[in-house]
């Protein structure tokens, strides 16, 4: 049987794939040359490694390998690619624009560039968690330079129409970045039809290492950078830093599997998550969050009506789940991109995050939908709310008296 | 592979199986992101609040003090760029013989309004602390950078008067000491220093960890802005298993610093005068320098040259510092000591990791003798 808790938080981050491990090991152990070594043969095979992951990351996504940067992760590669065109096409206009529902990486470093004297504007999105083109439109301006929009939300999975997006941008002239960290492995992605100008990446979610991401920077038409981090000159002068040879082939090995296997994978773990949301279902007031049809088939983000949330994720210990994102999960705040799509704050609050992965087992989906009518069952007949919604109250009409 | 006699662990080091072993649990089923409200998260927090005290313990710096960076290059940025953005623009001295990722991003906040003026170096490759200090006491710059020990020539500066100058100047000090952990005693505190930076895999751990260590009261943005991790300072999900290794690493690099270091020292003793007879000179020979560290020329031998041929022969040596060793320039921290740029031109380094056997430096003495030999015969020959 499964191993408890059961992991559903592949989108927080996923195990390393053990053939990807395997791979990896060499380079931590005999293979231990500095890539930047010229001088000497450890150095050449680091090197030989690094370029052959560089070819399997570009391959996934149809890229030249040349257009691909390494970082230590997404976050970096968002605010390489966010400060770092923002910055350099600074002297052409100081308007940005992003979307209310993206990555903390993405909306702080916008934050960030507003303190240094750029204008952003924060899109809303519509109730399904899908940006309205007619509303990017509107917002563009003849001072715009850049556009960020993630192809893939972290929280509600769902998938932007990227390609829409990149038309609008270019025919504008305006630099649009992607951040596809949660897109890779799971969506087709290809740089040769998308009019995407620099796109984030991450190994960690896709079955890689943590520590290690990488920029896609188009070559055609060219789009320039200001570096972030100045040193030894690696990586064309755009990221300074001794590259982790094990991690870039961890990366590299990740992204290859990825691609071989991405249509098997998808079409298993999308029956997995069906099972999951008819197993749900029929509760009574149990919400969907964020569009079902364009969304990647690992996530399913649910909100429990009448149910509290603290105690909800009490109440499923034996699920490793998350409600709103990992990184923001340490705040009682409810997620900004549940309120976003319109949620009011108790149903942000008592929502689930589940995603599946790799490794997820058709008996583990059972158990969790088992627990999850236990549970909630349980937790519902110890609400008075549910009792007064059992008995036709309609809550929003109930003046609350205070004491 | 064939594996090459390794002298070049300034450049990296190999990893220490030790460390391996630390680091493989959390490439396999402990792989939980530390930002993550259940087990999965809570192991992960765990084992990078271990590595935060390991590596604070190692530099004698409190575990909160730590900010944990993808590496050395990283922290030096962070430190930098920091500094720069949240003092008032003003004079900002570097020691001349920084790593480039020190250097470049003090260049790169000049159009910021910072004025970067260097401290230069002895001729044996160490900041001048008279002309440091006195400088720090006219100019009073805001952020002072200085190395506590030198990639290429080993030497190491005495940074601890001339961070007392800068603190009583009212200005923040730096020390990269990526080269110096494991490799002499290095205590945050004891130093006086403002920052510090720390690497992993130059004390035996994995490539992709390092560390910034920071007084509470120095305040600066973070380089990478994101989900808040590192007290804000350092966003991004925290490479957990190199965490996990560096801590090992930075444990094991100070509980075995002293027979390290012996073995080093009497290995590059050994070395240098073999070097001496075959008529090398040695850079900073005079100089107080990390024990592990030989950075020599020989007239009219160009050190590319020598390097590759070193190499065919099975020797991993460098011609400068890794990062650069793609340029022909000749290195920078020779030329602020006053070498003359031909005889910069031959520099070799020799970099002995902590096992390194008596025997292998015999066989390079040997190879080097026969490889100079050989270039001699056919300067020669050409002449």
């Amino acid at each position: 049987m499964s191993k408890f808790p059961i992991y559903l938080d592949y989108s927080a981050t996923t195990p390393v794939d053990p053939r990807v491990a395997q791979k990896m090991i060499p380079y931590l152990t005999e293979m231990y040359g500095n890539p930047a070594s010229r001088s000497h043969s450890l150095g050449w095979a680091a090197e030989e490694a690094v370029e052959w992951s560089r070819e399997q990351v570009a391959a996934l996504v149809n890229a030249d390998p040349k257009e691909i940067i390494w970082t230590s992760g997404a976050t970096e590669s968002d605010n390489l690619a966010i400060k770092g065109a923002a910055n350099f096409y600074a002297s052409k206009g100081k308007h940005i624009i992003t979307v209310k529902t993206e990555h903390k990486a993405v909306l702080d470093t916008f934050r960030e560039l507003e303190r240094v004297g750029f204008e952003a504007t924060y899109l809303d999105v519509q109730e399904n968690g899908l940006l309205d083109l007619e509303v990017l439109k509107a917002a563009i301006r003849p001072d715009t330079t850049l556009v960020s929009v993630m192809m893939v939300n972290n929280e509600i999975g769902v998938v932007q129409d990227i390609e829409a997006i990149g038309e609008i941008c270019r025919a504008k002239g305006i630099i649009f970045h992607v951040d596809a960290a949660q897109a890779t492995g799971k969506v087709e992605i290809d740089l040769q039809k998308l009019k995407v100008d620099l796109m984030s990446f991450s190994a960690h979610k896709t079955y890689g290492p943590k520590g290690i991401g990488a920029l896609y920077v188009r070559r055609k038409p060219r789009v320039r950078l200001e570096a972030q981090m100045h040193g030894g000159g690696h990586e064309r002068g755009l990221r300074s830093g001794t590259l982790a040879t094990h991690q870039i082939v961890g990366m590299g090995e990740a992204f290859r599997i990825a691609k071989e296997e991405m249509a098997s994978e998808n079409e298993r773990i999308g029956k997995l998550r069906d099972k999951l949301l008819a197993g749900l279902s029929d509760m009574d007031e149990v919400y969907v969050n964020g569009d079902l049809q364009h969304r990647v088939p690992h996530n399913l983000n649910v909100s429990f009506n009448f149910v509290e949330g603290e105690s909800l994720i009490m109440a499923v210990k034996e699920l490793a789940v998350s409600s709103g994102s990992a990184c923001t999960s340490a705040s009682l705040e409810p997620s900004y991109v549940l309120r976003a799509l319109g949620r009011n704050d108790e149903l942000a609050h008592s929502s689930i995050r589940f995603t599946i992965g790799r490794f997820t087992t058709e008996e583990e989906i059972d158990y969790t939908v088992d627990l999850l009518h236990k549970k909630i069952g349980k937790l519902r007949e110890l609400s008075p709310l549910w009792e007064m919604h059992q008995d036709g109250v309609d809550l929003n009409t109930v003046q609350w008296a205070a004491h | 592979m064939f594996a090459p006699a390794y002298f070049d662990a300034n450049a990296t080091t190999p990893l220490d199986a030790r460390v391996l072993d630390a680091m493989l649990p959390y490439l396999g089923a402990r792989f939980g992101n530390a930002s993550s409200r259940h087990e999965y998260g809570r192991q992960a927090r765990a084992a990078i609040d271990t590595a935060r005290q390991q590596v604070a313990v190692a530099v004698g710096a409190h575990p909160t003090e730590l900010v944990f960076t993808s590496g050395g290059s990283e922290a030096n940025n962070l430190f930098i760029k920091g500094a720069a953005a949240s003092r008032k623009p003003g004079v900002m001295a570097i020691g001349a013989t920084e790593h480039p990722c020190v250097r470049l991003p003090a260049l790169h906040v000049q159009q910021h309004g910072w004025r970067v003026v260097q401290l230069m170096p002895d001729a044996d490759g160490q900041v001048n602390v008279d002309a440091a200090v006195a400088l720090i006491v006219q100019d009073r710059p805001a952020v002072v950078s200085v190395m506590l020990a030198n990639n290429e020539t080993g030497a190491i500066n005495d940074i601890a008067p001339i961070a007392a100058a800068t603190r009583q100047a009212g200005g923040w000090f730096h020390t990269d000491a990526v080269q110096a952990l494991g490799k002499m005693p290095v205590d945050f505190r004891g130093l006086g220093v403002h920052a510090m930076t720390l690497s992993s895999h130059k004390i035996y751990g994995p490539i992709g960890a390092g560390a910034l260590v920071m007084d509470k009261r120095v305040d600066v943005p973070a380089l990478i802005a994101g989900g808040g991790q590192e007290r804000g300072l350092r966003a991004g999900t925290e490479n957990l298993a190199a965490i996990v290794g560096f801590g090992v690493a930075a444990e094991l690099a100070v509980a075995e610093m002293s027979e390290r270091t012996a073995r080093q020292r009497a290995a590059r003793d050994v070395f240098e005068n073999g070097l001496g007879a075959i008529g090398a000179q040695v850079f900073g020979a005079a100089a107080d320098r990390l024990p592990n560290t030989s950075f020599f020329a020989f007239e009219h031998i160009d050190g590319e040259t020598l390097v590759a041929k070193l190499d065919r022969a099975g020797f991993a040596v460098a011609s400068g510092s890794a990062c650069s060793s793609a340029d022909a320039e000749p290195s920078r921290t020779l030329l602020a000591m006053g070498v003359e740029p031909g005889l910069a031109r031959g520099a070799v380094r020799v970099s002995m990791p902590h096992d390194v056997e008596l025997n292998d430096v015999d066989r390079l003495l040997r190879a080097l003798k026969q490889t100079v030999d050989e270039l001699k015969h056919l300067a020669a020959v050409a002449i």
